[in-house]
């Protein structure tokens, strides 16, 4: 069990973030794309099903090229058992002893996986799961069974961003959707939670109920206000660990239907240009803290919108505004990268909130998406699409975006 | 067809060029270094050797073509041969049958690397593909930890126990002791082995081969050429290869040799009881062990009594790795396949000096290599007589 | 001795004293605030262009960027409906002699210390020309309430509750008396609006910018150092920048006082 680490000596030295190894042949980059999404996905022949691993560019079994990533059973058996005691790579001679194992899938290969400490010795029943290792690359990891907590094992906590003993900056506690980020920061074991507030005159609901969380300390941050957001990021950007930059402006107004650009410029004030002015001023100190001891920087949470990938008319500027942002947090999760920083974009469907108003159900509540990403920072995934909306439009955008387009401009 | 036997093909002039643990030198100088030696073996000007062969890990970005300009060689047969500790077999089937057919009449087969500070550790991460995707990422500890989950896996399903890997590697470093050119010059006894630190359980210090820089190297070339020449020589009696052999055990307890070894030990009309030394390709024990038994000189899974049962050092009864392996002089990177090999030859030629076998007239090698994801590929081995 | 070279030589001897009735411009100046799906005005921002570095090593500069109603600012009579269409009715085409004129300066600090919804009637515009002075055409009148002093404050300046706004501004019918009746330049306050927090409740809503901006007159809003200004004698200079048709602007306000 984990227990609260002690408070830092601030003389001594941080030292500098190392990461294991991230070179991956092109095809294997598959893994990695479905252990962002939370999925283990293995390689599998559609002439003759069996399944791949290590990733290839042709079926082992059948010589067929027509290879698909598809969902596998992640029951597997421990064969044997390591305990590395030496490493060529830094980042794990940093972190001897690591232990390791190989392990039979039960749909065929023979894997090398990182091992948990709960497993028991081999021969053993594990739970194989694809994991998104500090380099931001999936690895395999082999758990005791469906319940196991990564961020429990001391190794293999670098591989999640758990936000338990975590100071945690939250940028606008004002919204309904704020406040539930804070509340679930809270009970997921959070140490510190700054909750930025703008236009501090407006009232708010619900605002007033965080006062009373001791984890909380409320500051006023108004992201587009570059000046504040330096003289914040001075005060405090050398302790967040996670940022969860939930700042957003919606309108919903497409072309035609608002004269002027006014709205437009006030969506991508916050949600573009408000996310570059949080990655300027808090990325360098995160940066310098990727390897600050077992609460160190870890996490970086964009919110964006299920709109970002398709736009959707009824939502014009809006959907555009969190275009802009989903590509500038690519560049934001390359310039974390070398520090282990993870960036996690969440893209929810419509939230139940005033600017959803007019859309149907399902929507998908301030409280659910708050729990979805603390599920994102506790699973180390790096893209959540959270919600039965945004599940949906996913699976219509990866099988045709060109259809998405056309169905969401009728 | 039935295949044709390996007569008149004689391998001989064994070298080593002395290992050092690191060099700040290139690949080239050790592979030159090998060939000179070579050619001062058998008495010819380079300009007399027509064939060529090469293996090496960091001749990087050249490969044995690049090196006939480099060397000055206009060979008429060349050859390069990337399989690691299978290399040196490899190296010798496919001379022979070079010198058979009359493509080549002298061939010079070397093998070596260099070993800069922090080339170990380049060569690991880029070793190949499947290592570079699933293995370096996971602690990039190289073949130790690959040879970890095997050693672990034998242990528990064989009842082998680290004294016995123990008494193979004390053996070895007894026999090493006789051999100028061991990296290692200590003796080693049981209790340091059992006490040494652990690397990647259960493997500890004396488990693991040291990399290091090297080269070793051999000519092909025909018994009456050898003869002409005025040279020692031994005959290739027999030899087998086989890649990626047992694909779907899940975990590697046997390789290619317990396909292949019936049609070995028919090519040389012998079997294993007529051998007179062994030289298994030992980067770990528990390798030398599998090949023990995969060639059928004990069961599957009679290792560890046949350890317990013989002694190995090279006036034991069993005398295994008589110049001290790999484990004992230290892997040169690719010169590891042809280490065995070239002590053969020794063995053959009368050359062992303090380690001679006696009596030896009939000795086996073996080569192994290239882990690329979970097991190593390649296997081989040779029957060589005098 | 002119008039001017009079004004010069008590600016230079400092018996006339320049009073500077203006906020300084900054991102934490609270700013108007209007329902969310409205259009709003841009608060006040600044983002810097150079600071002697690699973007201009020897200078330092500022761009910035607000609506025409921020800080402290003008009003044109363009900005209300109800001078849309007047002449003279923009920041551009208003005579430059109308940013200049005497000052009134009514004191309702200690009423609106009592009640921020302090409504400024007609009767105590009338009681308040009894104690002091008639109110002159063409001047400026400047609501004294001291709510200025709460500008550090930004929660406190805006005073926002569950029903809106309370800051203090005249009723509608001294602004009628002093548009109708006194025929004044304009109306100046302390909080953000000349109007009060609630004038949306009264008739017609917002009756300062309705009659003052309907009759061709101009509104000045945060203003400060209102308490170093007497009752009268002292002389405003409010001009806003000449932004073509503008309905305001961002300005320095000052006010000309004799030494006593």
């Amino acid at each position: 069990m984990l227990e609260l680490p002690k408070r830092k000596n601030p003389v001594l030295r941080t030292r500098l973030p190392t990461l294991p190894p991230a070179a991956r042949s092109r095809i294997a980059l598959g893994l990695t794309a479905a252990a962002a999404l939370g999925r283990f996905e293995l390689q599998q022949c559609r002439d003759c099903g069996t399944v791949q691993y290590p990733p290839r560019e042709a079926c082992q079994g059948c010589l067929s090229i027509r290879l698909e990533w598809k969902p596998q059973s992640p029951e597997a058996e421990l064969l044997a058992a390591t305990v590395l005691h030496h490493s060529n790579d830094l980042f794990f001679r940093e972190r001897l002893p690591w232990r390791l194992g190989l392990v039979r899938l039960d749909c065929g290969p023979t894997v090398v996986a990182h091992l948990h400490e709960r497993v028991a010795p081999a021969p053993s029943r594990v739970i194989v799961a694809a994991k998104l290792d500090r380099a931001g690359q999936a690895v395999l990891v082999a758990l005791p069974d469906k319940e196991a907590n990564m961020a429990e094992d001391r190794q293999l906590r670098e591989f999640t961003c758990d936000p338990k003993f975590r100071k945690v900056l939250v940028t606008d506690g004002k919204t309904a959707l704020g406040q539930a980020i804070v509340k679930a920061l809270a009970a997921a074991g959070a140490d510190l939670i700054w909750v930025g507030y703008a236009e501090p005159w407006k009232k708010f609901a619900g605002f007033d109920e965080l006062k009373p969380l001791p984890q909380v300390t409320l500051l006023p941050l108004d992201v587009t206000d570059s000046k504040n957001v330096r003289e914040v990021a001075a005060e405090i950007g050398g302790k967040v660990d996670i940022l969860v930059n939930n700042a957003e402006y919606h309108r919903t107004y497409g072309i035609s239907n608002r004269p002027g650009v006014d709205t437009a410029r006030a969506e991508m004030d916050v949600n573009y240009f408000g996310l570059l002015r949080l990655a300027q001023e808090f990325g360098p100190a995160m940066r310098s803290r990727g390897a600050d001891g077992l609460a160190s920087a870890t996490a970086w949470v964009n919110l964006l919108s299920i709109y970002a990938l398709a736009n959707f008319p009824p939502h014009g500027t809006f959907s555009a505004s969190k275009a802009a942002a989903h590509s500038l947090a690519q560049c934001l999760r390359a310039e974390l990268r070398p520090a282990g920083v993870r960036v996690i974009n969440v893209f929810p469907g419509p939230i139940d909130d005033e600017w959803n108003q007019l859309l149907p159900p399902p929507k998908i509540t301030p409280a659910a998406l708050a729990n979805a990403v603390v599920k994102a920072l506790q699973e180390g995934v790096e893209d959540g699409y959270p919600g039965d909306v945004a599940q949906e439009w996913l699976a219509r955008w990866r099988d045709n975006p060109k259809a998405l387009e056309k169905e969401l401009s009728t | 067809m039935s295949r044709r036997g390996y007569e008149g093909v004689a391998v001989a002039v064994p070298v080593t060029v002395p290992y050092v643990r690191y060099s700040i030198r290139a690949a080239h100088w050790w592979l030159a270094r090998c060939l000179a030696e070579l050619l001062k073996g058998c008495g010819l000007r380079k300009e007399d050797m027509d064939g060529f062969s090469v293996s090496s890990f960091t001749l990087a970005p050249d490969t044995a073509i690049g090196l006939t300009q480099h060397l000055g060689l206009s060979p008429r047969w060349l050859d390069h041969v990337p399989f690691g500790g299978a290399s040196g077999i490899v190296q010798l089937r496919r001379a022979a049958r070079a010198v058979q057919s009359g493509d080549a009449d002298v061939i010079a087969c070397v093998a070596g690397d260099t070993n800069h500070v922090d080339s170990f550790r380049l060569t690991l991460a880029n070793f190949s593909q499947f290592a570079r995707d699933a293995v370096y990422p996971y602690g990039a500890g190289g073949p130790n930890a690959s040879f970890a989950f095997l050693t672990a896996y034998y242990m528990r399903t064989y009842g082998v126990k680290r004294e016995d890997f123990g008494k193979l590697c004390v053996a070895q470093r007894d026999n090493a002791l006789r051999f100028a050119h061991a990296l290692f010059k200590k003796p080693l006894t049981l209790e340091e082995y059992l006490a040494a630190r652990p690397i990647a359980e259960p493997l500890h210090l004396y488990d693991c081969v040291m990399p290091c820089a090297g080269a070793d190297g051999f000519i092909v070339l025909s018994e009456e050429r050898a003869k002409r020449l005025g040279i020692g020589y031994a005959r290739l009696l027999g030899t087998i290869e086989r890649h990626n052999a047992f694909a779907t055990d899940p975990v590697q307890m046997r390789a290619g040799w317990a396909l292949d070894r019936a049609d070995l030990y028919e090519q040389a009309g012998t079997g294993p009881q007529d051998m007179d030394f062994v030289q298994t390709y030992d980067d770990y024990p528990v390798i030398s062990v599998m090949q023990l038994e995969d060639l059928g000189f004990c069961a599957k899974g009679e290792g560890p009594a046949f350890i317990r049962r013989q002694s190995f050092t090279w006036d034991g009864s069993f005398p295994l790795n008589t110049s001290g392996g790999q484990l004992s002089v230290g892997q040169a990177g690719a010169a590891g396949g042809s280490l065995g090999l070239v002590e053969a030859l020794r063995q053959l030629t009368r050359e062992a000096q303090g380690r001679q076998v006696k009596d030896a007239k009939l000795g086996l090698v073996s080569g192994f290599g290239m882990i690329n994801f979970d097991r190593g590929l390649g296997s081989g081995a040779a029957i060589l007589g005098c | 001795m002119s008039v001017l070279a009079q004004l010069a030589t008590g600016l230079a001897a400092g018996k006339i004293r320049v009073v500077d009735l203006t906020e300084t411009l900054s991102p934490e100046f609270p700013h108007i605030s209007l329902p969310p799906e409205m259009g709003q005005a841009w608060p006040f921002r600044i983002e810097e262009v150079s600071h002697y570095d690699e973007r201009g090593p020897a200078w330092y500069w500022n761009n910035f960027s607000c609506g025409e109603h921020t800080g402290t600012h003008f009003d044109a009579p363009i900005h209300w409906v109800s001078g849309k269409d007047l002449p003279q009715n923009a920041t551009d085409s208003i005579a430059p002699e109308r940013f200049i004129g005497p000052a009134f300066v009514i004191d309702c600090s200690k009423q609106a210390a009592a009640d921020p919804d302090f409504l400024l009637t007609k009767p105590f515009l009338l009681d308040w020309e009894k104690r002091h002075a008639r109110i002159a055409a063409r001047s400026w009148v400047l609501m004294r309430t001291d709510w200025s002093k709460k500008s550090g404050d930004a929660v406190a300046y805006q005073n926002y509750d569950e029903t809106g706004q309370h800051t203090p501004g005249p009723d509608t019918d001294a602004v009628r008396f002093l548009v109708e009746e006194r025929d004044i330049l304009g109306f100046g306050t302390e909080s953000i609006g000349t109007d009060a927090g609630q004038a949306y409740h009264l008739r017609p809503p917002y009756p300062c910018h309705y009659y003052m901006h309907g009759a061709g007159r101009y509104g000045l809003q945060c203003l400060r150092n209102l308490d170093q200004l007497p009752p009268t004698g002292a002389l405003v200079v409010a001009a806003p920048l000449k932004i073509r048709n503008g309905s305001g602007s961002p300005l320095r306000v000052l006010a000309l006082v004799e030494s006593r």
